[in-house]
């Protein structure tokens, strides 16, 4: 079974809502301005040299920091370390052709190079077409509210915080979860970990995020 | 349709989607639910940053030292890649046109019975999806499961022994549940439905014709 629908695990409590900014209405999200939560370089305003002024200075910043980690990921999900490295570079690549569409109102630029990594491992290791949803109507030229996007970036900083809290268990399902290329059921398989209890660990975990992001 | 759809993906489902774990068909069904609803679209969403915030605390591998010069020198040729066009007012949101190759009008239509007509959609094979069309007020013959089947409204509306499902609404049913839905009288009813396993009907003469359906 791909899917596991046993009705105990359909209700989990929604996870991290003050992350979800995507309602479609208005782009308001509640929570204050201030500082950002962590001294990374500012990744927005990286891409944004890049897709307005097609700076190659900045998109070097971004491929040092990035494609190592894009690499990782896509080792652990199972690619060879030669398969990894050349999809790395595709999708870097791809974020340099993509990057006016890069929305800072609704994701962060870890989050949006993290999908594009996941959709090229799609494309390369199952060789499936990727069907994805329909953009929104006002379409990526709308320019997003400032306040907006300070808010969504902090909220992602503290996300990452929040996974440091995370005891080692459920923070290990999480990554399989996502890293793995693994339903549930295989990582039972793969664990030895009952179903019941890889189920549980993952909500506790997500349980715990959504405190932490209170 | 966003204040109106009361059935939403689980989110076992969503962050499933989000980590990449999904056969196709299922994918189709959770980017075709996501164009329709907003709730579901942010909640997807926190699930991304949550791979996102993953990949920014990921481990690194070392690039090969010539790797970012390789890709400096290819941006020359690569051009900037524009999003699809919106289309709006079609039944079919646009990951559903991608499959059909067109809008409504040019399904591929195949008569099961009863009215009913179905298109296969070409997904791979580890789960299916089809379009199904039945004319409002007919009734699916009475089928259980072997796995799990989603099907979400995007015309019409159905009920059955359980509840009413209008547009962009999903019912997930899974083996334990024996339903016959019906499709509501006034206008015919059209939908996505996903199976991860193949339908099996209690009537007989449905599961002889099975494995030539390919439902």
């Amino acid at each position: 079974m791909l899917l596991d629908a046993d009705a105990s695990t359909v209700d989990i409590a929604i996870p991290i809502p003050q992350l979800a900014v995507g309602s479609g209405k208005p782009r308001k999200m509640t929570g204050a301005p201030g500082k950002p939560a962590d001294s990374q370089p500012d990744w927005v305003s990286c891409l944004s040299r890049i897709s307005e002024e097609r700076d190659r200075a900045a998109f070097a910043e971004l491929f040092r920091y990035f494609a190592p980690r894009v690499k990782a990921f896509l080792m652990k999900s199972g690619a060879s370390p030669a398969v990894a490295e050349d999809c790395a570079q595709e999708v870097m690549a791809t974020v340099w052709r993509k990057a006016r569409q890069f929305d800072p109102a609704r994701a962060s630029v870890a989050t949006w190079i993290f999908t594009i990594a996941r959709n090229r491992r799609i494309d390369v290791l199952r060789k499936d077409r990727r069907p994805e949803p329909e953009d929104l109507p006002w379409g990526p030229e709308a320019e997003p509210d400032q306040e907006d996007v300070l808010t969504l970036q902090q909220q992602s900083a503290r996300l990452k915080m929040a996974m440091h809290t995370l005891p080692k268990p459920q923070r290990d399902l999480i990554e399989r979860a996502y890293f793995g290329d693994l339903s549930h059921s295989e990582i039972a398989a793969a664990t030895g970990l009952p179903l019941g209890t890889i189920k549980s660990r993952i909500r506790l975990a997500l349980d715990r995020l959504r405190h932490e992001m209170k | 349709m966003a204040d109106t759809i009361k059935h939403h993906l689980s989110d076992d489902l969503l962050m499933a989607y989000s980590a990449g774990a999904l056969p196709e068909a299922l994918n189709l069904m959770v980017a075709t639910h996501v164009s329709l609803c907003d709730t579901c679209r942010a909640q997807l969403e926190s699930y991304n940053a949550l791979g996102g915030a993953l990949l920014d605390d990921a481990d690194e591998a070392e690039m090969e030292s010539s790797a970012l010069d390789a890709v400096l020198a290819r941006l020359d040729d690569v051009t900037e890649e524009e999003p699809r066009p919106i289309i709006v007012g079609d039944v079919l949101p646009a990951p559903l046109r991608d499959y059909v190759g067109g809008g409504l009008d040019t399904v591929k239509w195949r008569p099961v019975g009863m009215g009913v007509k179905q298109a296969i959609l070409p997904t791979s094979k580890d789960a299916s999806a089809r379009l199904l069309y039945i004319p409002a007020g007919v009734a699916v013959p009475d089928h259980g499961h072997r796995g799990m089947e989603l099907t979400m409204v995007l015309q019409g509306a159905f009920s059955d022994e359980y509840d009413r499902f209008g547009p962009g609404d999903v019912e997930a049913a899974d083996e334990d549940i024996e339903h016959t839905p019906t499709a509501e009288a006034g206008q015919d009813c059209i939908c996505l439905a996903v199976t991860d396993a193949p339908l099996r009907f209690n009537g007989l003469i449905p599961r002889i014709l099975q494995p030539f359906l390919r439902i």
